[in-house]
């Protein structure tokens, strides 16, 4: 029998049977449209954070002490870093070629009327190239020679929302009632930085926030820029010996933290890869329930028409053309639930992109193996009820009541 | 009319069934030949052999020994696929209970055993199914579903099933049993028309009366053949018809 002609016979017997066949394809269209949009989910949400941690600069290495808890209980001997330890890196590092502190202070900034809860940074001026930042307009303060001057420089966000989107420039932004002079804004980054506005900074001398409105000699963090891709583990290790040194450590424990940017994207990509292959995971099993429901049904419809397959039989079919006749039955189930999975999933997905804000990544890859799967679906899972038809005896289906 | 080669010879075939510990022989050693343009009864109670000679006649079953060839062909050692091939090409089936698909037109139904042959277009499918249809009497029905039709009518929708592969033999498995008297009679009349064309006709029977339109009888007894007589008055289907008393009420039929 030619192909058409059996496409044709298996579309009417498909008609025959509206409601069912409905329901059949509609297991398919869940299964796939739920793979597709979890899999545009699990991507979109991997290269989010993968955009946001180049943004914050790939090259990135932060030092923080080591906190380490005993019961819960925060251990005293916490070693804590202090400006001399930015120093000692600066001089003595040859795999950074930046390095700045990180003080920061809470609190709002006032402009006349306006406010804004806006973090107040103390970094030195490698910051800028350790985080990827770039002057806008204005220049960037001096390490020395604004050593605790009151001046700071502003992100995007700050000169929108402190003063109207004016050139800040020569301004004063008063915070904890002590006056900013505003000497130059960063250009614009966008969101990130999970979920924080990087635009919404005020950057000032680490030495401005240390002694004018903290008082305190510890920093909290240090972050460094390493020379390059690649060298985020000479440079850690490199880091890791200055600091031991400076202290004559001999513990075995390290006395601090230091992770790279890379580990960071390595120990987040990997949680939502963990992520996207469990939400896969379950869309994949509702795809192989679907499956099962074709052959339920084809295992219905074989019974159901066994004294139709007898007399195909007796009038000349072959066990082969009764086979495909069932199998194409199944595998239009799944190629139309397929495409229809498809459509539905690629939708859902620019719905929950647009409407609810998430990154989604629809991957052309998912579309193709999901189709795929169908396909195998349909012929996995219609073989055995036509394989079934095709062996039955057509004298005994011919007397099938 | 007949030739000296039979269309169909069957040489001692025996058909032995296993019923769990005990086998059941269906037939025990069954010959004769049947020429083109016969048209045979073959008659029996039930558990005679007569259902499983039909099926071995119709290429669905295989004889225990013996041999049965069909238009010069051994069929006996057959494969499945061979044996589908034959009936695709050799043999009509009628069936008691019709066998139409439902939801299917008549000609679409009767187009049904071509789509098996790979060596007939489509065209040539609906030229032919046209063709059958016009040989029962059904032109104006051709379009109608199995549900439209009436009993007779569905039987004629069949012989033309039968009739569109050209087979060298039709096979009629009581093709009357589910039809009243005057239907039977409509029914024996196309058959009676078609062998009259030169179609070789089997028809098995139990009704001793539809023998009486065919030109040989055979009665097969526990799996033997008991009676092989060419009937030497064949009886017209048409004048036993029309010398039924008429019907009280009027039938769906036109």
């Amino acid at each position: 029998m030619n192909p058409f002609t059996l496409v044709k016979i298996a579309i009417r017997a498909l008609l025959r049977n509206r409601m069912r066949t409905f329901l059949s394809v509609l297991g398919i269209v869940i299964g796939v449209a739920a793979v597709i949009t979890m899999v545009a989910m699990g991507e979109g949400s991997k290269q989010s954070i993968k955009e946001q941690m180049t943004a914050m600069g790939t090259n990135a290495i932060t030092i923080m002490p080591n906190q380490s808890r005993r019961g819960g209980v925060q251990s005293e001997s916490t070693e804590m870093l202090e400006e001399e330890d930015v120093i000692a890196i600066r001089e003595k590092a040859t795999y950074i070629n930046g390095v700045s502190p990180m003080v920061s202070v809470g609190g709002q900034a006032i402009v006349g009327n306006n406010n804004s809860p806006t973090t107040l940074s103390g970094i030195s001026a490698d910051y800028l190239k350790i985080r990827n930042y770039e002057i806008e307009d204005g220049v960037m303060f001096d390490d020395e020679a604004d050593r605790m001057a009151k001046v700071c420089v502003v992100g995007q966000a700050v000169v929108r929302n402190l003063f109207g989107g004016e050139n800040p420039i020569g301004k004063t932004i008063r915070y904890k009632n002590i006056p900013l002079k505003v000497i130059g804004t960063l250009k614009a980054k966008g969101s990130g930085d999970f979920g924080q506005d990087q635009d919404d900074v005020i950057f000032t001398p680490y030495q401005t926030v240390m002694r004018r409105f903290s008082s305190t000699t510890s920093i909290r963090q240090i972050y460094a820029n390493s020379i390059g891709e690649g060298y985020a583990a000479k440079a850690t290790e490199e880091i890791m010996n200055i600091l031991k040194e400076r202290r004559s450590w001999t513990k075995p424990t390290d006395p601090f933290r230091v992770f790279t940017q890379e580990e960071m994207i390595q120990t987040v990509t990997s949680t939502s890869d963990m992520l996207s292959l469990v939400l896969t995971a379950i869309a994949g099993i509702s795809l192989l329930v679907g499956g099962i429901g074709i052959m339920n049904i084809m295992y219905v419809s074989v019974t159901e028409r066994t004294k139709e397959i007898g007399l195909r039989m007796a009038i000349g079919a072959r066990g082969k053309d009764i086979l495909l006749q069932f199998l194409i039955e199944s595998i239009l189930i799944s190629l139309l639930g397929g495409s229809i999975g498809i459509g539905i999933g690629i939708a859902a997905s620019e719905i929950i992109k647009s409407v609810m804000n998430w990154p989604m990544s629809i991957s052309i890859t998912s579309v193709f193996v999901s189709f795929g799967v169908c396909c195998a679906t349909g012929v996995f899972f219609g073989w055995y009820p036509a394989r079934k038809a095709s062996r039955l005896d057509p004298i005994e289906a011919l007397r099938f009541e | 009319m007949q030739t000296k080669t039979p269309i169909l010879s069957i040489q001692n075939l025996r058909r032995d069934f296993k019923m769990g510990t005990e086998t059941v022989h269906a037939l025990r050693g069954v010959s004769y030949d049947i020429y083109s343009g016969e048209f045979v009864t073959i008659m029996g109670t039930s558990g005679s052999g007569k259902s499983t000679m039909l099926n071995i006649l119709g290429c669905m079953d295989r004889p225990t020994s013996g041999h049965y060839i069909l238009d010069g062909e051994h069929t006996e050692t057959l494969k499945r696929d061979a044996l589908a091939k034959i009936r695709s090409q050799k043999i009509g089936f009628v069936f008691q209970s019709y066998n139409l698909l439902s939801r299917t037109t008549a000609i679409e139904n009767v187009e049904l055993p071509l789509l098996y042959n790979p060596a007939i277009s489509a065209a040539e499918r609906h030229h032919r199914a046209i063709e059958a249809l016009k040989r029962v009497g059904l032109e104006g029905r051709m379009n109608h579903l199995p549900n439209q039709l009436s009993g007779g009518q569905q039987q004629r929708v069949a012989i033309a099933r039968a009739l569109v592969n050209d087979p060298v033999i039709i096979l009629a498995d009581e093709a009357t049993g589910n039809l009243d008297t005057r239907t039977s009679y409509e029914i024996m009349m196309i058959f009676q028309e078609l062998n009259r064309q030169g179609k070789t006709i089997a028809f098995v029977t139990h009704e001793p009366d539809i023998a009486t339109f065919s030109t040989r009888t055979i009665t097969l007894r526990d799996g033997l053949v008991k009676k092989d007589v060419i009937n030497e008055t064949v009886q017209d289907a048409k004048e036993a018809f029309e010398a039924l008393p008429p019907p009280e009420t009027f039938e769906e039929e036109d």
